[in-house]
């Protein structure tokens, strides 16, 4: 015990400051009037959706969690359930089978709530595109407000486009 | 010869690792396949092809292993009834790749035991094959709903828990259907599929070198394992050798996705044992290997670094700080707070009790069942490719094995420190080697016609497989990327049995096996 608190100790904060919103994350006129996104900025719930990704995105989306991003400290966490969530974090092209379970999950989410893409592939189909397996972006399949291209793109892009969806437009 | 029998005249290929190729009939597949098992060996992938252009009908393609390489055999089989002797009975882990290969193609086991659908759900009606080469996208696309018979467990007391596909963490989708009674589980079986986007299609309309994203993003936490397995797939058939200087730079992105990757592991199995001070302090130290990797290579994961000849990335050694002193540095560092951290670990009596004897797999369950890699290794499999096949430059490296005995979480962890610690020797020693100035990659920009070539890499998880055949015009006819997730998937529904249902996201991430690249 002695070990880990001198290690708790010795690490410090590592937290660093997070980015701004970026308006050119946006591709649909804010919804939500200022009030919500008021309420959502102190405590925001996220869920997150896998639609089909290589999981190279998921790697960045768990990053957001460690201690230099620390979602948490800004009063941002994810929930086991879409019935929690404010947010919907979608990743990958969606795959056909995909399909059912992401409307499925986008309906069970309650009002109001945003939709946030995350990926090349999420944004426009990415190296995938739309085949017999695959929808191409989740913009094809339930409505998007910001989306986050690269590939994957770093926490600092995630998280700018959760801030950015839940800021309100300037 | 790596086996014989008077049917099988083999053909060794050109490449890194050592590989054959030869061509049998149907009735020879199971005695040559029960030779091979009989010798300790393992079924590595099974896929087939569409060769009716060539007036073949279709191919049926099994990669074997032994002590002596990798075993390729082509089984040519008639178009009209394009059946195969089933293989499941010698090698359990061939039933979903047959399944799999039936959904894709329409090639099927004769007598095999099971017949359910594997990858298919209800994207393209179930008698149209998406790797036939006359498929139709439009015509054969459905909407059914996924129908799938699951195996029902009866009895006083039993019911059902069925989770996903879409879990309750950040993970990739899946459905896990448990039968439990009480808190013990049953039983469990997997469904998956859910993230099949028809990779192996869209390989077929990519040029050999945009193909290699591709490749590097059938499992996005093995990219370089893939890239590798891939370039060296292609260098095979193009009886090409890259430069020395890329093949020590690809061993050392190899090592550092491994290292990156086994602290993401050791770092969430104590935050599933409830010690949240592993996850912060683990991932606090991967996200140092991820900033060098942006840093010095330009990707934190380094996609897109290994293409086909060579290397995309170099280690530059000029300026104040040279990138050599950087993964020096890092080294030193990693080792120092990884010893701490594993102390804290082994002396963490709430975490030791979460990690000993939960999802035991016994060494011979692993062996009957094929389990490979990192897990296998974990019950007493020693296999490892840098090992017992090593490419260039591992030949060099002397790769010490990490092995154990007990088969539970907790020798999955201890593998993982070890590995870790090898992975930082093995990165000291490239960099001392890393000495040769012969350029970063030779141009590779056609490949011979009617060539077939295999890649094989020790990915962290296990060995990763990438099998490329070409066409009259040299061009992609057929691509098939191989995840060890199809080996140990099979045996996570094993590790489980008669242990309580909350020990199960902890027995899965000891595991920690790819969804999408089995889904492909």
């Amino acid at each position: 015990m002695y070990q880990l608190i001198k290690q708790i100790i010795k690490t410090g904060i590592k937290t660093e400051s997070p980015p701004l919103p970026d308006e050119a994350m946006r591709v649909e006129t804010q919804r939500l009037q200022e009030e919500i996104l008021h309420v959502f900025g102190s405590a925001l719930n996220i869920r997150h959706v896998d639609a089909g990704s290589c999981n190279g995105c998921e790697l960045e989306i768990h990053a957001v969690n460690n201690a230099y991003y620390n979602i948490e400290g800004l009063g941002i966490k994810f929930v086991a359930s879409p019935r929690h969530a404010d947010i919907l974090l979608v990743t990958g092209p969606v795959s056909r089978h995909m399909v059912t379970a992401l409307k499925r999950t986008f309906d069970a989410t309650p009002e109001p709530k945003l939709v946030v893409a995350i990926g090349d592939c999420a944004c426009d189909g990415g190296i995938f595109g739309e085949s017999y397996a695959s929808c191409g972006r989740v913009a094809n399949v339930i409505p998007v407000d910001v989306v986050v291209s690269g590939c994957p793109p770093t926490p600092t892009a995630i998280l700018q486009g959760i801030l950015t969806a839940i800021s309100t437009p300037k | 010869m790596p086996i014989t029998h008077p049917n099988l005249h083999l053909t060794q290929l050109a490449g890194a690792i050592p590989a054959w190729l030869g061509e049998i009939k149907p009735d020879d597949l199971q005695p040559i396949c029960q030779n091979v098992r009989d010798g300790g060996g393992r079924l590595v992938a099974l896929w087939g092809s569409d060769t009716r252009e060539q007036g073949k009908g279709y191919t049926l393609h099994i990669a074997l292993v032994n002590e002596t390489g990798l075993i390729c055999l082509s089984v040519p089989l008639p178009a009209g009834q394009p059946g195969y002797p089933d293989v499941s009975q010698i090698f359990p882990v061939a039933n979903r790749m047959q399944r799999a290969a039936y959904d894709l193609l329409g090639i099927y086991a004769h007598e095999g035991h099971d017949h359910r659908k594997w990858l298919r759900h209800g994207a393209w009606h179930g008698g149209s094959f998406p790797l036939r080469k006359d498929f139709d996208a439009v015509l054969s696309r459905t909407n059914e709903p996924d129908a799938y018979p699951f195996v029902q467990v009866e009895g006083q007391g039993v019911h059902e828990i069925a989770v996903g596909p879409v879990h309750a963490g950040i993970i990739e989708p899946g459905h896990f259907r448990f039968s439990v009674v009480g808190e013990k589980t049953l039983r469990l079986e997997e469904r998956f599929g859910y993230a099949h986007k028809g990779i192996e299609k869209r390989f077929e309309s990519l040029t050999v070198q945009h193909a290699a994203k591709l490749a590097g993003r059938v499992s996005g936490d093995s990219t370089v394992a893939y890239a590798w397995a891939y370039a060296m797939a292609a260098e095979s058939i193009a009886a090409v050798t890259p430069p020395d200087r890329a093949v020590w730079l690809r061993a050392l992105f190899l090592e550092r996705e491994r290292i990156a990757n086994h602290l993401g592991d050791l770092g969430y199995l104590g935050n599933d044992v409830a010690l949240s001070f592993g996850f912060a302090q683990f991932w606090i130290l991967k996200e140092q290997v991820l900033r060098n990797n942006a840093a010095l290579f330009g990707h934190r994961y380094l996609m897109d670094k290994i293409i086909p000849g060579g290397v995309a990335a170099d280690l530059v050694e000029s300026g104040a700080q040279s990138g050599k002193q950087t993964l020096f540095k890092e080294c030193a560092m990693l080792e120092h707070e990884v010893r701490l951290l594993r102390g804290i670990y082994e002396e963490h009596a709430g975490v030791q009790d979460r990690f000993i004897g939960a999802g035991r797999i016994e060494p011979k369950l692993a062996a009957r069942l094929g389990l490979c890699g990192l897990a296998g290794r974990a019950s007493s499999q020693s296999w490892d490719a840098r090992v017992q096949f090593p490419c260039a430059p591992y030949d060099k490296l002397d790769v010490q094995m990490a092995t154990y005995r007990n088969g539970d979480v907790a020798a999955r962890v201890i593998v993982r420190f070890d590995e870790l610690f090898e992975s930082l020797r093995l990165q000291r020693e490239i960099l001392a080697n890393l000495i040769h100035d012969d350029g970063l990659a030779i141009p590779l920009a056609k490949l011979p016609a009617h060539g077939f070539g295999v890649g094989m890499v020790e990915g962290w998880r296990g060995e990763v497989l990438v099998a490329i055949h070409t066409d009259a015009d040299g061009n992609l006819t057929r691509v098939h990327p191989h995840d060890p997730s199809w080996q140990n998937w099979p045996v996570l529904e094993h590790a489980v049995i008669g242990n309580i249902v909350p020990d199960f996201p902890l027995i899965n991430k000891s595991f920690n096996l790819s969804y999408s690249g089995q889904d492909l």
